[in-house]
């Protein structure tokens, strides 16, 4: 598969995978990514995968646009008939649905029609693929939310989001990692923290793996919430096997 | 083993400590922020014998009020904000020593819209994910993750020697003028506006708009616009990417940008431009000239050799 190469400005290269949002797309896009990672190209400073996109930045230093460019076609090269190289993890988040901690969880079952139960087994049943990360630190843009509980954002955004909180806006889902104002429509929240600013790692989660939400108690929530605050919470994580289907030609 | 040095007095408008940036964790939405000119910010730092991307003090158009609690070294480089220490005019671009109990004030903006404020040994700011910046909006980094306040009181992180009276050569001085040339590489999304939007962009003057700020300068002038949709799968977005919303009025993105977005893009400032960018004040006239990526990156070359020369020295 040929790639699309633009200049951005005299740091950064855009390598363009395809032009639709596909599982497909993306697990190409982590492969070459992988690879950057397991073989390093010195004056690379680091890249941002996206749903479509690879963009590195570079040391023009170390560098030139032309010879960086050679060098992501051979490795382009090296990804043809590749296999994924390592299995995708599924990041298992317990969520406490409804009651104080999911206040529009009634509303989104009004809107689709369901019961509260409905909604949380068909949100929670899931993996969701991170297509990529961004809008604020460690937001996860997940792809693949059943339509029957896709709901419209809020018509009057709240000030104040707490941090874990589980929401809907539209078609997508997905929780906040810090207290930020929104509109999404919030459903529940997690115990586990997504954004710690004081750890060695201080996102938790990576675009081109899963993440499956898994309904809690609230015992167990505030169980997990104290773990969580003693540092002794580990997030627990499934592999799975994806595989890329071969090309044709 | 670390000294008291400066208490504020008054904050002044924005005041950040910024070094070079968070650097490395954009795949993971965490913004680089970092100073906005970061070609004061070497030459401020080589001054006080300092390494170039050592942490300062980024000082935005109505500068602080200072109380000077331990004898210093240190240079103020960028856009003239008017300092003075006790009411007598410092000199830019030149190292100079304050002692305990001087007062570093600015007053009004003369040219330039940031300052940059070195000391020797830098400040004693802890280093969260590979950077001293402080990116405002989440709360990362620099002092507290936040501006400073009046009563904070910033130490300096060693003791070290600096030279007094090291002083940049006046030719290299950079003017900061009210009409600006920004030169850009075209792209990326070029096939997303019409052909004359792309001849308007080049040919017409833009006007910094006051809703510019950290992460994007709003310009105004004649709108751009769309062959297709203005809105595109979300990707990363560089520094000095320039978007382009539905309205067809540019945004230029600066060191507080979000890592990704949605909006086509027409043209990236080139990395040497940026810093002429940062000392733009609202009103400033700009010109958008195009270069191809070669030439984007002779510049940065001739930049880089002369940025690399300047650390030899000092060091």
């Amino acid at each position: 598969m040929k790639l699309d190469y633009h200049a951005l400005g005299d740091t950064g290269i855009q390598l363009v995978f395809g032009t639709e949002i596909t599982e497909e797309t993306n697990q190409k896009i982590r492969m070459f990514a992988d690879y950057l990672n397991d073989h390093p190209i010195d004056g690379v400073v680091e890249w941002v995968p996206a749903y479509t996109t690879l963009t590195i930045y570079y040391l023009p230093r170390k560098l030139s646009f032309v010879s960086l460019r050679k060098k992501l076609e051979e490795v382009n090269e090296k990804q043809q008939g590749r296999e994924a190289a390592s299995a995708s993890l599924v990041y298992i988040i317990p969520t406490y649905y409804g009651d104080d901690a999911g206040s529009d969880l009634p509303f989104v079952a009004e809107h689709n029609g369901l019961t509260k139960e409905e909604v949380i087994a068909t949100h929670s049943e899931k993996d969701y693929l991170i297509y990529m990360m961004g809008f604020v630190p460690g937001f996860p843009y997940l792809g693949g939310m059943p339509e029957e509980i896709a709901t419209p954002r809020r018509e009057n955004p709240r000030a104040e989001i707490a941090p874990g909180s589980v929401g809907i806006a539209g078609a997508q889902t997905g929780v906040y990692p810090l207290e930020s104002p929104g509109g999404w429509q919030i459903i529940g929240r997690t115990p586990v923290k997504l954004y710690d600013p004081d750890s060695d790692y201080p996102i938790l989660l990576e675009s081109g793996h899963y993440l499956r939400f898994v309904s809690v108690s609230k015992e167990e929530y505030e169980k997990i919430e104290d773990a969580v605050k003693c540092g002794e919470y580990v997030v627990e994580t499934e592999e799975k096997k994806v595989g890329l289907r071969h090309e044709v030609g | 083993m670390s000294n008291d040095l400066f208490k504020v007095k008054k904050p002044g408008l924005l005041t950040t400590i910024q070094d070079h940036g968070r650097v490395g964790y954009q795949q993971y939405g965490i913004v680089v922020a970092g100073a906005m000119d970061s070609f004061s910010m070497n030459i401020s730092n080589f001054l006080v014998g300092n390494k170039g991307d050592e942490a300062v003090l980024e000082v935005t158009v109505m500068g602080p009020k200072l109380e000077v609690l331990g004898d210093a070294i240190i240079a103020i480089c960028g856009g003239n904000l008017s300092p003075t220490v006790n009411g007598k005019n410092v000199p830019m671009w030149k190292s100079f020593e304050v002692n305990a109990g001087d007062r570093l004030e600015f007053g009004q903006p003369v040219e330039g819209a940031r300052s940059y404020i070195s000391v020797a040994g830098g400040f004693d700011i802890p280093i969260v994910m590979g950077s001293k910046s402080t990116y405002l909006k989440a709360g990362i980094g620099g002092f507290e993750g936040r501006a400073l306040e009046r009563g904070d009181v910033l130490k300096s992180a060693r003791n070290a020697k600096g030279k007094r009276g090291r002083a940049l050569h006046y030719d290299e001085v950079p003017t900061y003028e009210k009409e600006i040339t920004i030169r850009v590489v075209m792209g990326p999304h070029l096939h997303a506006f019409t052909d004359e939007a792309v001849e308007t962009f080049l040919s017409s003057t833009y006007e910094v708009t006051p809703k510019s700020d950290r992460m994007g300068y709003r310009v105004t002038g004649p709108t751009l616009e769309h062959e297709t949709s203005a809105d595109i799968i979300s990707e990363a977005i560089p520094l000095g990417g320039i978007q382009v919303p539905a309205n067809g009025e540019p945004i230029i993105l600066m060191s507080d940008r979000q890592t990704t977005g949605g909006y086509t893009r027409i043209a990236t400032v080139i990395s040497n431009d940026i810093s002429s960018l940062a000392q733009a004040m609202p009103g400033c006239k700009i010109r958008f000239q195009e270069v191809s990526v070669e030439e984007a990156q002779e510049i940065y070359e001739r930049n880089d050799r002369f940025i690399r020369t300047l650390e030899k020295v000092s060091g």
